[in-house]
């Protein structure tokens, strides 16, 4: 059994992916790669001087090509192209199934044989499920949902919030 | 009112399952049983929460516990809501006489509707853990389950 109780959210790790300045303020996400919301939180904190953590929080239930999606993202990370993934899921949500994850790989001319083997790993699929499960245990129910020095937001962020933080 | 609290027994109550028969305090003897009561069928938070719930389903029936979604909406506007999330959380419905169930819990909220609330009841029909939402449009996160078994132990 996983153990799933309340927990605080994690503080970062070097299992993270994190872009942004060092001093700039932190925001920690979970959201899913199937979520139109989480794409348009995308393009609010496009170009906002935000030091940014993605958690994968994929619900199988609402959005089927999530875990898929999470797990292509993953294994583009272990060829060092995380956030160029992530970018390209989130551009194109119509576009999920494999061919078109595959397609985005050979955009970003990854080892597609090592992309594919990857993204059906044990160990991709439970880094996702760390993920989830780090954000079921901080009560995240809805995507995405983002951890600020000034609280918990869920769905919908206003851009208020975001620009309260620098 | 407020929800039930732990120690309590658990009230007589009936409720409709999806193909019209009834479910009644009777039929929690035995297992222990996490009922989800939320406000509205289609509605797009409750929508959230019970998918995050099947999601981790297998975890909840892992510990020996088995979750039932409860509202006031009829069977069939519950049936189409499970087909339309793609959810298996069995559905229990407290349409007639409406809120009856709700009430009996006391998670019948005044505008016609059960409260967000989860109640954890154990095998011997005692109430072991009980948490309801400040508002109804707080998602109560699938951690409080975890917790709440963890106590129904």
């Amino acid at each position: 059994m996983t153990e799933l109780g309340s927990a605080p959210v994690p503080e970062l790790s070097v299992e993270d992916h994190v872009g942004g300045p060092l001093d700039a303020p932190l925001v920690i996400e979970y959201a899913d790669f199937e979520c139109p919301f989480c794409a348009a939180l995308q393009a609010k904190l496009a170009g906002r001087r935000l030091r940014r953590a993605f958690r994968h929080f994929p619900v199988r239930t609402s959005h089927p090509r999530a875990w898929p999606a999470a797990c292509a993202a993953e294994a583009a990370g272990l060829q060092g192209r995380f956030w160029e993934m992530h970018d390209l899921l989130f551009a194109d949500q119509a576009r999920l199934e494999d061919p078109h994850l595959w397609e985005r790989a050979r955009a970003l001319e990854l080892d597609l044989e090592r992309f594919d083997f990857d993204r059906r790993s044990d160990a991709v699929r439970a880094r996702v499920a760390r993920d989830f499960e780090s954000g079921v245990r901080a009560g995240v129910v809805t995507t995405p949902t983002i951890f600020t020095t000034s609280g918990a937001y869920a769905g919908r962020v206003q851009r208020a919030v975001l620009d309260a933080l620098g | 009112m407020s929800v039930v609290k732990p120690g309590a027994e658990a009230p007589e109550f009936t409720l409709r399952r999806a193909d019209g028969s009834e479910f009644t305090r009777e039929d929690l003897a035995g297992q222990t049983t996490v009922l989800v009561f939320y406000p509205f069928a289609f509605s797009p938070v409750c929508t959230d929460q019970l998918s995050l719930y099947q999601d981790v389903l297998a975890e909840v029936e892992a510990r020996g516990a088995t979750l039932y979604g409860v509202s006031c909406d009829a069977t069939w506007s519950q049936t189409a809501f499970r087909d339309r999330l793609g959810v298996t959380i069995e559905q229990l419905s407290d349409f007639e006489p409406k809120g009856g169930t709700c009430r009996a819990f006391g998670v019948y909220h005044p505008g016609g509707f059960a409260q967000r609330a989860l109640v954890i009841i154990g095998a011997d029909g005692v109430v072991k853990w009980s948490h309801q939402a400040p508002e109804p449009t707080e998602l109560p996160g699938a951690n409080l389950i975890f917790d709440g078994l963890k106590l129904a132990g």
